[in-house]
């Protein structure tokens, strides 16, 4: 059906170059291939994740129902934000730039919701002793019990844990910056810089995210020098390619949602 | 060179226009209700390998859904479709070379 509908010669265009390989243009394809080398930094997490999980007998099953349905929370707002994505780049083909902004908002809208959720689980954990030896120490440490011995006895669940969710926070966090830029351009660098305060100053210095908030302000930098060397308006190919992305950091999220969380589910 | 991606792009964009709305809205609805069935297999107590195969299967129902709906692949021309999707399956299918060593792990008991 695609062959019919997208000819490789482009009859409209003088004939100075060869017709696409691929049947679309080249920012296209060049955001596939790094989704595909992306694929491949997830998929080592993940089969890193389930090579401890095989090889350990006493493997935890720490998540109680309040995290199962946080969890479940946060994948209705990414399936949710890849729907808003879709109706962006609809709205950027059909040249509405008025909807193509509020859809592309109301994407990082659902992608801050689950940031923040996800924060909010990882500091829960965190304080009730599943923690990493790089991670402050806590005063309530002392008195954790479960998720402390989950920590002592199988390291192996809090490396692979952060290392898998915080891989996919950061694509997050980076995605609702990508898609901040091209919907608002440089009006969203001030609004990035008050978002690095606020991450900053509103956690405590014993928060693993303390630190790393200024993920924020390096990203704010380096958007502001793409933007100062390459002013542009973003059209509508400009969108899909950002969705492509957006939508690979929720499809990415429907292997570790099954695989980390409810295959590890406690329910009494 | 510009003008020329440009009217691959605008070729592209024109294909978008196409697309019924109502079949993103049937896509999510759809991927929200196997996320549902997901959970609500957490909560029967299955074995543990059972219920792995269901929700890999699920995941991998829903993965496809996304990359051709969502991410437009079902719409890509045919050598776009199995060169990525070929390339990107068998890649991840090599990394499952280290799992007999897990399994041996385990048959041996180290603790």
């Amino acid at each position: 059906m695609s062959e019919a509908a997208l000819p490789h010669d482009l009859p409209d265009v003088p004939a100075a170059y060869e017709p696409s390989l691929f049947g679309t243009y080249s920012k296209k394809i060049g955001m596939w291939l790094f989704l595909l080398s992306d694929s491949l930094t997830f998929g080592a997490l993940l089969y890193a994740y389930s090579y401890g999980r095989i090889s350990t007998p006493n493997w935890p099953t720490p998540f109680h129902s309040e995290s199962i349905v946080n969890a479940t929370v946060m994948t209705a707002f990414l399936l949710t934000s890849s729907l808003t994505m879709v109706l962006a780049v609809r709205a950027a083909v059909f040249g509405d730039a008025k909807k193509q902004r509020l859809w592309l908002l109301a994407t990082m809208a659902c992608g801050m919701g689950f940031v923040i959720l996800h924060g909010r689980e990882w500091s829960t954990l965190i304080a009730e002793g599943l923690t990493l030896p790089v991670f402050p120490k806590l005063a309530e440490h002392a008195t954790a019990t479960e998720f402390a011995d989950v920590a002592k006895t199988v390291p192996q669940f809090p490396a692979t844990f952060f290392g898998l969710t915080g891989m996919h926070m950061l694509h997050v966090t980076l995605g609702v910056i990508y898609l901040g830029i091209v919907a608002l351009r440089r009006t969203f660098i001030p609004i990035l810089l008050v978002f690095w305060l606020a991450a900053w100053l509103g956690t405590p210095a014993s928060s693993p995210f303390h630190y790393g908030a200024h993920i924020l302000l390096v990203a704010a930098i380096v958007c502001a020098i793409i933007l100062w060397l390459k002013p542009k308006v973003y059209d509508s190919a400009d969108v899909e390619v950002a969705g492509l992305y957006w939508h690979f950091v929720d499809l990415v999220w429907m292997f570790i949602f099954p695989l980390v969380y409810l295959m590890s589910a406690k329910i009494l | 060179m510009e003008a020329f991606q440009q009217a691959i792009a605008e070729r592209v964009a024109e294909q978008h226009r196409h697309h019924r709305m109502t079949q993103f809205f049937v896509v999510w609805a759809a991927l929200l209700i196997l996320t549902a069935v997901e959970v609500y297999l957490t909560y029967q107590n299955m074995p543990a390998v059972r219920m792995l195969t269901i929700l890999i299967g699920l995941s991998l129902v829903k993965a496809a859904l996304i990359i051709g709906y969502f991410m437009h692949m079902k719409y890509e021309i045919s050598r776009m479709k199995w060169l990525t999707m070929c390339s990107l399956v068998a890649c991840l299918a090599l990394m499952m070379i280290f799992f007999p060593d897990a399994l041996r792990i385990i048959s041996l008991g180290v603790k």
